[in-house]
């Protein structure tokens, strides 16, 4: 019986539970004796010269062993970064620690060291830093149009890159439809707010080697940009990953303040500790989502889509990171499941003022997914069609073989209409809404909202080169144990129970005999990490194959210790040993196979392409049509990921995405004032989802298996969050539709909401 | 994150605390429960060079019954206020007030006495006090005085409360189910985003008494709606008038005229005995 | 200095600490406990959470001076000697209720204490007694679950998971 598919506990949780995982603020390693404590300046203006920095006073307060600035960095050679891809605008250079300016709240501007951790809010404050103010560019479409200025004048521009020509443009896109409808639709930026705050912790030994312990998403891709970032020959550098509690995207990479603490470990000569407060968090760490999307979309009256044409804004914020490229993704995705004819769109990625933004949770997908479910209601409620039906009307219909659409991406398998009609029935829909049509003819104060979206989303193209790869080693122990290495990055997808039952299955070697290993680069030298939900599809299936692979091997040596073919061979998984065709007893344990020689096999797994899974969300909210407040009730989700290999984890990671996405439709905003000051910088300000604010969740089980890795599986870390948004956004705006509101932007506040009831009623008051 | 360093002293007694307020003057604070302080010290907004520990006085904590009054010591912590059985039988909408200060956890900490000495306008029970016509009963070097709940707090985060002083006790009238004269009508309302946030706007109504948080500086009397009130006017007239006289301020969960609006419905909610 | 004696996890200590020495440091730094976990600056979500004679506080927000002659009780000390864990801690590892692990410890010692001050708790009332606790993982889903199931081996009621079924995988 195998136990793939199977509700397997987590061998991660008994230690979690008890003693706690083990993250970077947690470490203990004698490597790390004496250590200091860094701690950062941070720009408390958006925009400025900054015309002096007085570091005397902190230099002489209590503990402070040493205070640095961009001309200590610059002094011993250290650049600042430059933009990840070669295509986005060269001249935007991000430093370590601002020199003569800052570009947002939050920006590094000094790195104060101390002895005793507690001293260091001490001295912070006797660091004396002269700004000159300069106009900030807060909105990202005064970056674009330039007129307030520019935040690299070396650039010449705000715009860090462009996708897609606008001026190829087909300007008669919507002849011969019936209804046309065009919205400037906000895809609100949000903190990412992993519950583990960003830290790092540096020992460099006599070898003149680099030990780092970093969160991160990815050890492989995190060394080699701390590699450049030092200017060090990568043997120089071991990145150790810790626990990571939570990542969500923002941990990707490297960030300024770790490559500073990196460095002064090296010039103290001693190991060197940071961790950052959750303001800083909030403020440092890359925001998410910032897109602007002007969509139209036209058709028929009797709900058949034609057209649809997105121009997409991206806020990056300060500095290009992540956020940058996102926007070729939302333009891969544009049509999303649907099949629509004429479809066109384009992107502008600009600097602002603010936190640089990054990937988040969908990075760029459910940017797309948010704007073409939400254009679909737009024009589901201007055609006077019901939403579902305009869904079932254009979803593109089953498809076993790969389909390509006209922006590029390659679906690999899909069914989205039996993804809409098991939602819909398991929401049980016109139940819905008739309680709908009964509160409104009642006139009542709350009134019911019931939302759509209909996604499809790629996943397994991740931070690897040369096409969805990631590599596993297995090895088997003479005492029957073994050892997995992954090149993935876990940081609570359970990646060392799930690998481990892949392996189980098989070698037959109990869970608990099997150990997982990943994120240290001296161990495992090359991974893509974990994100794109790329990691059971391409590292679970190169565990699976590497443990094949180990089974051919040992079977040649079991043959060729017993002087017979390996084809007269037998593998037994429930007795993990091999035995004679005929003659059962003559068995072979595979662990005694790793007795005189190593076995184990590293292997490379590739498939042909990302994959697409895809789904169906229907949120449920209640609507005090006098306060304007939502309560979200239900969200009934169908998330088909193809195969699924521990169903527990699955749907764990389903509610959490839902939860993410959801947060972000009608809670959670980063706000800035016009002059580019953050008010949502701390956890009491911005308004991080609770357990209050959101319901159980109903998951739906399919599973429409992709072809390409032999496990069947897609991604399902994301998926959640891409149905999720537009889904509550669209019952929020549905529960008061029948005033006369056609369109809310996210986050669905209270007063959003009594805003847009109102501006219809044309007064003031309820 | 971090508080800048302090001194601690640990007061056994209430006249211990004062004679340690009188020695330290302006550069010391009471810590009680300390959920009040303690967060605006960690974000060095506060930084008293010295901190006077009364959470063990045990004078100056409990509930007990005097007369037509309820008084509760200043110690008393909101968990013990919201579960008291005898609070909830006299004087329900203070422990119903009690029970939605932030979450569990700080009401296993926070001090009714600590709480409305912050003096924030937003806060519960500041709204609660001001809405049963309680009074404060004030200990300092003279001894002791009673400041009703109309004249203790004259700003935001400001009370009459002076530096050598010391709030002893909280009293409030009866008006349950067990009291002399029955139930008093009453209603609550709090506006939030997430359960656990600061109202955005908040309501208390107790018998004729309307109290209004985060319309102004200091938690406010809705005047002109219980004047509408006392002259005969309709639950639903007199809400209209809740927000005149009001002062809200405006941040990025509520404008001015949302929050005025919202102090209207929420009014006609609580006078017609609504909690939520 | 101020010198504090209190209980930690039922063992006696007697140490020397700074006044301004938050719980949660003088736990993690001075004792080494260090399942719990600072989560943020503003008293709000949780991660920190530990029991104070037998009651759920923020130990960010506690001084360490405060809790001077009291007990204090973290997630090491519901670990019985023979390695057992408590019936909270089981129910979140039955039920998935979590994933990163970081808000793990403040939420199971505020479960505990909800479930010792309430111990047949609603979903809702679940939800509002974890609203101190902030997770960005599960979107609290199998968080509540858990709390429920504990609910019920505590009370001895149903089986030991309140949804399906799962593999045990070691003993």
């Amino acid at each position: 019986m195998s136990i793939l598919g199977t509700r397997v506990l987590r061998t991660e949780d008994p230690g979690f539970l008890s003693t706690g995982a083990v993250y970077t603020d947690d470490v203990q390693d004698e490597r790390l004796a004496g250590a200091c404590y860094v701690h950062f300046v941070r720009s408390t203006v958006a925009h400025a010269k900054i015309n002096s920095i007085d570091t005397s006073a902190a230099k002489e307060a209590e503990g402070v062993v040493a205070v640095y600035t961009a001309a200590d960095l610059a002094a011993d050679g250290l650049n600042p970064l430059k933009p990840m891809a070669p295509f986005m605008n060269q001249a935007m250079l991000q430093p370590l620690l601002a020199s003569d300016t800052v570009r947002f709240v939050g920006e590094p501007v000094a790195a104060v060291v101390t002895e005793q951790v507690y001293q260091g809010e001490d001295a912070l404050e006797l660091v004396d830093v002269d700004y000159e103010f300069l106009p900030a560019v807060v909105n990202m479409n005064d970056a674009l149009s330039g007129e307030k200025g520019l935040l690299f004048t070396d650039a010449g521009t705000n715009v860090i890159c462009t996708f897609g020509d606008s001026s190829a443009s087909n300007p008669d896109l919507f002849d011969g439809c019936e209804v046309v409808v065009s919205e400037t639709i906000q895809n609100t930026r949000v903190a990412p707010a992993p519950m583990e705050t960003r830290a790092a912790a540096a020992a460099w030994g006599e070898d003149g080697r680099l030990t780092a312990w970093i969160p991160n998403q990815g050890a492989q891709g995190t060394k080699a940009a701390l590699v450049r970032a030092l200017g060090v020959e990568p043997n120089v550098v071991r990145l150790i990953t810790p626990d990571v509690g939570g990542g969500f995207g923002a941990k990707f990479g490297i960030d300024p303040e770790s490559v500073v603490t990196c460095w002064i470990a090296k010039q103290l000569g001693r190991p060197a500790r940071w961790s950052e407060t959750r303001m800083e968090n909030l403020l440092g760490m890359p925001h998410g989502r910032a897109q602007q999307h002007k969509v139209t979309i036209g058709g028929m009256k009797d709900g058949t889509v034609l057209a649809y044409r997105i121009e997409i804004l991206q806020d990056c914020g300060a500095y290009p990171k992540a956020g940058a490229f996102l926007p070729s993704l939302t333009i891969l995705m544009t049509p999303g499941p649907y099949n629509i004819p004429r479809a066109e769109s384009w992107s502008w990625s600009v600097v602002t003022n603010t936190t640089p933004v990054g990937a988040y949770r969908g990075a760029g997908r459910p940017e797309a997914a948010a704007a073409i479910d939400r254009a679909m209601d737009l024009f589901a409620d201007a055609a006077g069609v019901d939403p579902a039906e305009v869904r079932r009307k254009n979803l593109l219909p089953k498809f076993s073989e790969p389909h390509k659409t006209a922006f590029g991406a390659v679906y690999d398998s899909g069914d989205y209409v039996t993804g809409l009609e098991k939602a819909l029935a398991a929401a049980d829909y016109e139940g819905l809404l008739a309680e709908q049509a009964k509160r409104r003819a009642n006139g009542d104060t709350l009134q019911l909202g019931i939302g759509l979206a209909s996604y499809v989303e790629i996943t397994g193209a991740g931070a690897e080169a040369g096409g969805p790869n990631e590599n596993g080693t297995v090895e088997v122990h003479p005492d029957g144990t073994a050892t997995v290495l992954t090149g993935t990055s876990p940081h609570g997808q359970g990646h060392q129970t799930v690998w481990a039952m892949l392996v189980s299955n098989e070698l037959g070697i109990p869970i608990d005999k099997i150990t997982v290993k990943w994120g240290d680069t001296d161990l495992i030298p090359k991974g893509g990490g974990t994100g794109g939900s790329r990691s059971l599809q391409l590292g679970g299936a190169a565990v699976q194959q590497a443990s094949r692979e180990l089974l051919d091997v040992a079977r040649e040596r079991a043959a060729a210790s017993l002087e017979i073919a390996p084809s007269d061979l037998d593998f037994d998984v429930d007795t993990s040993a091999f035995s004679v065709k005929g003659d059962p007893d003559k068995s072979v344990p595979l662990s005694s196979l790793a007795e005189t020689e190593r076995l184990f096999v590293n292997s490379v797994f590739s498939q042909p392409g990302a994959t697409f899974p895809f789904g169906t969300h229907v949120a449920v909210v209640e609507v005090d049509t006098e306060t304007g407040k939502v309560n979200l009730r239900r969200v009934v989700t169908v998330d088909d990921a193809g195969t699924v290999i521990n169903p527990l984890l699955a749907e764990g990671q389903r509610h959490g995405g839902i939860a993410q996405g959801a947060a972000q439709a009608f809670l959670e905003e980063v706000v800035y004032d016009d002059d580019g000051n953050p008010l949502t910088a701390t956890f009491a300000d911005y308004p991080f989802l609770s357990a209050t604010e959101v319901p159980s969740f109903e998951l739906v089980d399919m599973a429409t298996p992709t072809s390409y890795n032999p496990l069947g599986a897609k991604g399902i870390g994301e998926a959640g969050s891409i149905g999720a948004t537009p889904a509550v956004q669209n019952a929020v705006i549905d529960a008061v539709s029948h005033l006369g509101v056609t369109h809310i932007d996210m986050p669905t506040s209270p007063q959003r909401v009594w805003r847009a009831i109102n501006a219809v009623n044309g007064s003031k008051e309820a | 994150m971090i508080p800048a360093s302090f001194d601690y002293e640990v007061a056994e007694s209430a006249e211990h605390a004062l004679s340690l307020l009188a020695e330290h003057g302006e550069d010391a604070k009471l810590l009680a429960g300390g959920h009040s302080l303690l967060p605006m010290m960690k974000v060095r907004l506060a930084q008293p060079a010295v901190l006077i520990d009364i959470a063990r006085v045990a004078e100056l904590s409990g509930i007990r019954i005097e007369g037509d009054e309820v008084v509760i010591g200043a110690t008393t912590r909101h968990a013990e206020l919201a579960g008291s059985d005898l609070l909830k039988a006299e004087a329900p909408v203070l422990a119903y007030a009690a029970a939605q200060v932030g979450d569990p956890q700080i009401r296993h900490r926070g001090t009714i006495g600590g709480s409305l000495a912050h003096a924030d306008p937003s806060a519960d029970l500041p709204m609660a006090l001001l809405a049963l016509g309680g009074s404060l009963e004030i200990t300092g070097p003279s001894g002791v005085r009673v400041v009703g709940a109309d004249d203790f707090f004259v700003g935001p985060f400001e009370s009459v409360l002076g530096p050598d002083e010391l709030l002893s006790a909280v009293r409030v009238p009866r008006g349950g189910p067990n009291s002399p004269g029955g139930t008093v009508p009453w209603g609550y309302q709090k506006f939030v985003r997430r359960a656990n946030d600061w109202a955005i706007v908040g309501v208390a109504a107790y018998g004729g008494r309307v109290a209004l948080a985060s319309m102004g500086g200091t938690p406010l009397r809705a005047t002109a709606t219980e004047e509408a009130l006392k002259s005969g006017a309709s639950i639903e007239e007199a809400a209209r008038l809740a927000a005149e006289g009001t002062s809200p301020g405006y941040d990025f969960h509520a404008d001015v005229d949302y929050r005025e609006h919202l102090a209207r419905v929420l009014t006609k909610r609580a006078l017609e005995g609504k909690t939520g | 200095m101020t010198q504090i004696k209190l209980t930690v996890n039922g063992g006696a200590r007697s140490d020397e600490v700074e006044p301004r020495l938050l719980l949660i440091h003088y736990l993690r730094e001075t004792l080494g406990l260090r399942a719990a976990n600072v989560g943020c600056d503003t008293t709000s979500c949780g991660a920190c959470t530990v029991l104070l004679d037998g009651e759920s506080v923020k130990s960010c927000t506690v001084l360490a001076v405060q809790a001077n002659d009291r007990s204090v009780t973290t997630t090491e000390g519901l670990v019985a000697e023979d390695g057992t864990m408590s019936a909270v801690q089981e129910a979140f590892r039955e039920n998935h209720g979590l994933q990163c692990g970081f808000c793990t410890p403040g939420m199971v010692m505020a479960a505990t204490s909800l479930l010792a001050e309430n111990p047949h708790p609603t979903e809702q009332e679940v939800r509002e007694g974890l609203e101190g606790n902030f997770c960005r993982c599960t979107g609290y889903h199998n968080i509540v679950q858990s709390v429920l199931g504990a609910a019920e081996k505590l009370s001895g009621t149903g089986s030991s998971a309140s949804t399906g079924s799962s593999t045990e995988v070691n003993a």
